[in-house]
């Protein structure tokens, strides 16, 4: 039994250094300064840099323009990332409320062919869909950033999944308690859906915040870039003389992956508290 | 609190599944009447009708003086408790109460006093401040019938609402609800399946078969002139024997078998003779009146009264005796069965309807 034990424990140590240790390496490499990274690779000890470094990253202004500085590129990752979510969410619920709740000629077909879409992820349709945005003059603005995306074929099944599961008598007792159709969405559905809203919640905003393609196609005004952008910029632009910027580098890419991992913290505490004190 | 009227009431499902055909009654102000059936017989359609969760696909139904057909629920003013009792999840006790109050915009104050009110009545002012799910069966349960005082509707409309308690819940809760309508004298229709809670709830019984009445009347009168070898079967327990007989020298006899004699009171070929377990007595010799000769198969005591299964001789059905706890049957023993002339019923071969009265 004891040896069981230990050996359960290698593996999950195993495990856990195996996720860890690349970000343990990035941060201790963000700490550095560039020669040094340059010189002999990757750091595994703490440097004396690490204040200058996010200092430089968070506040210098850089780029063309030298209008935009980490902090600028995070706040328009915050808004990609918060209006991605919430958008998918306030739209997936909406179609999978009207899909369950009511009766409308070819629901299940309607149902279907969004569900069809999950086939088409935004990379093949990426074309057509710039097209779009460019000939509304929506390049170049948050709203063209974020609006295509957020139809979601994913959260609507999520949502009607759900919806499904709930018990007629709740719509019945509402029914004969008064409530239209907004009010049951609001009083009952949306405080009862919770525990899902959390989980699509921290699904959707790291599927956004972590948005490449999409945001590089329609942002090349520079005060619009985002941060995952940001990272890849610093090595081209950022390089002040031929050494390129790594410890820069590293220590935006350690930014980019605080607010996902915030976000995953916040919600999954309440997503778990959701699942245990199970409702309906 | 208002008269419920149905008139000629049907619905058919999607044009092909006729679950009510034309259902009429007219239910008294106050009047607690049950419609009891077996599964699947459309008790809670018709219920739904009333309430307006179902369309009437023809008919009337009138509350009040009022035409109700295409009236919303929340504005027929009536109430209900559902089976799973329905309780919002995510809402305290006080707030489920009130939830159909703030929506007709009752003033805070008042839906405070009415929900308070129900609170005592139900003895659930303990709990105000918890969600359902920190409730027993029984408390949510009350909860679910606070849920309809509040109202103050013109009805209540139960489907079923005692059936996820266990047994002992469920008689208490019985008596309570008995209780809780004789003092606020609301009218209400309540169904169940359950031919005990119907006897002992209703004022007045309608029994359902298929989508049809069987019977309306007293649940006495049920249990004396069932109208048809189906309320027989369904009302009392154990059920009432009900026999194939024919017209034999002297009266009527069994159509298979033999032991059996009674009189043949309403000239008969063939009939069916419907007698309730309770209502066979056994004697020791075999009397002039009417009578059965039976072989004892199984007893079944069940605390407070036994009951026999026994057969006739040269086959024939069994049948079902019901004797004191005390006494003393063993299977094989041959018994002599008296009947009271009173206590026979008939009914007709074919259609299952009662002859005589
Ligand atoms: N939405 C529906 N579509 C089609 N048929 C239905 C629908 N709802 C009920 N039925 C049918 O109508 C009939 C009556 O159903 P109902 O629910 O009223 O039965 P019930 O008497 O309440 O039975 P139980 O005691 O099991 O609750 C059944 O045969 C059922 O299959
Ligand atoms: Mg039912």
């Amino acid at each position: 039994m004891k040896r069981l034990q230990l050996s359960d424990h290698l593996v999950l140590i195993g495990g856990v250094i195996f996720m860890v240790a690349p970000v343990m390496i990035a941060i201790m490499t963000s700490t550095h300064d560039a020669i040094t990274i340059y010189k002999s690779g990757l750091q595994f000890l703490p440097g004396g840099q690490m204040l200058e470094n996010y200092e430089t990253v968070l506040f210098r202004a850089g780029g063309f323009t030298k209008e935009v500085n980490g902090l600028v590129m995070m706040k328009n990752s915050l808004i990609l990332g918060l209006g991605f979510a919430i958008g998918k969410i306030v739209i997936s619920m909406l179609a999978a409320y009207a899909i369950v709740y009511f009766r409308f000629p070819m629901a299940t077909l309607c149902f279907w062919v969004i569900f069809c879409t999950l086939l088409l992820p935004l990379e093949v349709r990426i074309l057509p869909s710039y097209e779009i945005v460019q000939s509304l003059g929506m390049t170049n603005t948050y709203s063209g950033l974020i609006v295509p995306l957020i139809a979601s074929a994913t959260g609507t099944f999520f949502f009607r999944q759900f919806f499904m599961s709930v018990p007629d008598e709740l719509l019945e007792a509402a029914r004969i308690d008064g409530a239209g159709p907004w009010k049951f969405f609001f009083d009952i559905l949306v405080p009862l859906s919770k525990t899902m809203i959390a989980a699509i919640f921290i699904i959707m905003f790291v599927y956004g915040w972590n948005q490449y393609l999409w945001p590089t196609l329609i942002t090349t005004d520079e005060a619009l870039f985002t941060l995952v952008r940001g990272i890849k910029q610093i090595m081209q632009v950022w390089v002040g003389a031929q050494i390129p910027a790594l410890n820069e580098a590293m220590a935006l890419a350690i930014l980019a992956m605080l607010p996902p991992v915030i976000v995953v913290v916040i919600f999954q505490s309440w997503f778990i508290k959701g699942l245990v004190e199970s409702d309906k | 609190m208002a008269t419920i009227t149905l008139d000629q009431v049907r619905k058919v499902y999607g044009g092909v599944v006729e679950a009510v055909k034309g259902v009429s009654v007219d239910i008294a102000d106050g009047e607690f009447i049950v419609l009891v059936g077996p599964s699947g017989c459309g008790k809670s359609t018709l219920l739904r009708m009333i309430a307006g969760l179902e369309d009437i696909t023809t008919g009337e139904i009138k509350i009040g003086d009022r035409v109700v057909n295409n009236v919303d629920p929340a504005d027929r003013d009536i109430a209900m408790v559902f089976q799973n009792y329905a309780l919002y999840p995510h809402m305290s006790v006080y707030n489920n109460l009130a939830y159909g109050l703030k929506n007709r915009g009752m003033a805070k104050d008042e839906i405070d006093r009415r929900v308070k009110e129900a609170a005592r009545i139900l003895e659930i002012g303990d709990y105000l401040d918890r969600k359902p799910r920190a409730l027993s069966g029984g408390q949510r349960q009350r909860v679910a019938m606070g849920r309809a005082i509040v109202r103050e509707p013109a009805a209540f409309l139960f489907d079923e609402p005692l059936s996820n308690l266990d047994a002992k819940l469920r008689v208490q809760m019985r008596v309570e609800i008995k209780r809780l309508q004789r003092s606020l004298g609301t009218t209400s229709v309540y169904v169940t399946h359950d031919q005990l809670e119907a006897m002992t709830l209703a004022d007045r019984l309608i029994v359902l078969n298929g989508g049809n009445i069987e019977q309306i009347g007293a649940p006495i009168d049920v249990y004396d002139k069932p109208a048809s070898t189906f309320v027989a079967g369904f009302i009392g327990s154990p059920a009432m024997n009900l026999l194939p007989v024919k017209a034999v020298d002297g009266g009527l006899g069994l159509e298979t078998g033999s032991g059996l004699s009674v009189p043949n009171l309403h000239g008969q070929d063939k009939c069916l003779l419907g007698v309730r377990p309770e209502h066979l007595e056994v004697v020791d010799q075999l009397p002039n009146g009417p009578h059965a000769q039976v072989t004892v198969n199984v007893l079944e005591p069940v605390g407070a009264e036994s009951y026999l299964y026994a057969s006739f001789e040269n086959g024939g059905p069994e049948i079902v005796i019901r004797v004191s706890s005390h006494a003393v049957h063993k299977p094989g023993e041959k018994l002599f069965l008296g009947i009271k002339p009173e206590n026979l019923h008939f009914f007709e071969s074919q259609s299952g309807k009662r002859i005589g009265d």
